[in-house]
Formats: C-alpha cells, structure tokens, sequence
C-alpha cells in the first residue's frame, strides 16, 4: 500500500474519487441542508447525530479490526482541550448562525444553495486566512497550545484485542441512538 | 438504479457508509476524512497572488501549505457528488434563502448572504483554533479515540445547539 500512498497523482485521484461518495452520502443523508442542520441543533430532529454517531461506530470498529494488524495507521489530531474547547465553542456559534459546516457546505453547493456557495464558504475561506494571521500572537500569548492529549489516540494505549474496550463504548453510543428513537426524534 | 433516485436514505445507513468509506480512505490513501483543512489552503493559494512573501514567511501557511492536495480534492468531490445524488433524485434545486431561514426572518436574499458570511467566518475561525471540523474531529478524530476530538465534538453542538436556539427565539 505504501507504493500507492507516496503516488501523488493517484492520490489526487482518490481523494476526488472518496470526496465524490462523501459528498453522495451527505446529500442522501439530508445534511447537505440548512433546515436540516438547524432542525438538530434546534433539538427538532437528531439526523445529524445519527448519522455522526453511526459513522463513528463502524469507523472505531474498522480500525479496531486492521490498526492492531498494521494495516493501517491512525493519525490523531495535535492540539489540546483548550483549544478544542475555545475553537469548538466558536465553531459551533458560526455552525447555528450559517447552518452548513466545511463538508456540508461543499454538499450544500452542489445541492444549489446559493447562500452556501457566495456566503458560506467565502466566509469559512476569510475565516481560516484570518486565522492564519492571527496564527503567530495566538501561540506567542498561549492563547493555543498543545497539551498531553496532543495526537493521542487511545489506540495506542490499549493492550490486548481492542474490542474488548470498543465493542461496549459501540454499545453506548448505539443506545443513545436507540433512546433518540424511543423518544421520537 | 431505484435506490439512487430516492431522495432521501436512513441515517443509520448514511453513517454506516460513511464509516466504510472512511476505513477505506485510510487503508488506500492513509488519510483520514476531513473537510475544513481545505479552506486554510485556498485562502492560502488566494493570498499568495496579492501577498506571495507575507504567505511565505506566514508561521501557520507553512504547515498548512497552500496548495492543492488530497484534501482540496475530496471537497471538490463532495460538490460533485452531491450533485449527482440531487439530479438522480430530482433533489436539485437552486436555492438562495432556505426555507426555514424564509419563515423565521425574511425572503431576501441580502440579511441571508450576510449572516451566512458572518457565520463562516466565525466557523473558520473556530476550526482552525479547534483544529478540525464536524467531519475531522466529529467523525474521523472521534472514531480514532482521540480525546481533543471528542472534546471538541461536543463544543461544537454545545456552541451550535445553544446559538442556534437562541437565534430562533429572537
């Protein structure tokens, strides 16, 4: 596989190719839209969740499977809970006030939401240059930084099969699901 | 071909699809799902035609270089894609205010296109500090057990559900 990895023009290919189903997915699942995204974060219908939580579960599963094999490698994200907590927190005001998220958006474009295309993501675009600005003083004040969690996967940490730790968290995470359900939304 | 042209499929299969795609985006391309690291490199390559030395000096340009890679490509395939789902489904639609935003505050285009600008680019902001987005951290960091993705997963629909029931009682 690592031949495959280290071709780039193959890659580009793929990464069109998997953004190509990505982006079928989300439509089919109805998050390419705004009624849809404010209908969750309004509490009205979990759509979202369900299918965050449902990808979540086969992914950990998968990984469960091939990483302990080496058959493929995880990349945790670096970072720290500050960051997660400050940049998640103004993620999430910016997710309710445009009502698309960086994927869905591109979804929402080809779903013909004009509002999405010339207002969305030229702002998502400002917003990261903005950033990138910004990048240097933020790190310099501390305002960001890594922490011990950074690029932390548990993953690593686990001894044994890994099934023994993801089957039962797949299992809570199904039962949310099961209690949206019985609750009806 | 009847299932292409629905317009709408259960969620559990939705995500259960996405997770194989993303187990098979690891295993063929060793990468991960990810969506918003896209927007740092276009705002990237946009700046370097006005400001190429001030791009290249940039602390955080040089980790995210601006070109275009694996990641811009998946975007432009999601576009794409969702095309094709909507066409197949008849689900395609141009649209310029939708229509919850239509019943709640107003039909014209102009207040929409200026708060969805507002919103995206505190939504840049924030996944740039965050690190990641609903799908980098939500999905792929949450399914790899990272903690900070969990943490910021949940800071993303704690900020998302509050504003957004805020806004609506407005």
């Amino acid at each position: 596989m690592e031949k495959y990895h280290e071709n780039k023009k193959l890659q580009l290919l793929l990464g069109l190719v998997i953004g190509i189903v990505f982006g079928f997915l989300l439509q089919k699942g109805g998050v390419t839209k705004y009624d849809v995204i404010l209908a969750q974060l309004r509490l009205m219908d979990f759509a979202v969740l369900k299918i965050m939580l449902t990808a979540v579960i086969v992914t950990m599963l998968g990984i469960s499977y091939l990483y302990p094999k080496g058959k493929i490698q995880i990349h945790p994200k670096s970072g720290s809970l500050k960051n997660s907590v400050i940049g998640g927190l103004m993620f999430g005001v910016g997710f309710a006030i445009l009502g698309y998220c960086p994927g869905t958006i591109a979804g929402a474009v080809g779903n013909g939401y004009i509002d999405g295309l010339t207002g969305g993501m030229i702002g998502i675009i400002i917003g990261s240059g903005i950033f990138a600005s910004m990048y240097s003083t933020l790190k310099k004040k501390k305002w960001i930084e890594d922490d011990h969690f950074s690029e932390v996967s548990l993953f690593q940490r686990m001894k044994g099969n890994s099934f023994k730790y993801t089957l039962p968290f797949a299992l809570v995470l199904a039962g949310v699901m099961a209690v949206l359900e019985v609750v009806g939304v | 071909m009847g299932i292409f042209t629905e317009t709408q499929w259960s969620p559990y299969v939705v995500g259960a699809l996405i997770g194989l795609l993303n187990i098979l985006a690891l295993r063929i391309s060793n990468k991960p799902i990810s969506a918003s690291t896209t927007y740092i490199k276009v705002s990237g390559m946009i700046r370097k035609i006005f400001q190429r030395e001030k791009v290249q000096r940039n602390e955080y340009y040089s980790q995210k270089t601006p070109e275009v890679d694996w990641g811009v490509m998946l975007v432009i395939g999601v576009v794409i894609g969702s095309f094709l789902s909507a066409t197949l489904s008849g689900d395609f639609q141009l649209t310029l205010v939708p229509e919850m935003w239509a019943s709640n505050f107003s039909e014209s285009f102009f207040p929409r296109f200026i708060t969805a600008l507002m919103g995206g680019i505190i939504l840049g902001i924030g996944a740039r500090w965050a690190g990641g987005c609903t799908s980098g951290h939500g999905i792929s960091g949450a399914s790899q057990l990272s903690i900070v993705s969990w943490v910021a997963a949940a800071s993303f629909f704690i900020g998302g559900i509050i504003t957004a029931l805020i806004k609506y009682s407005l």
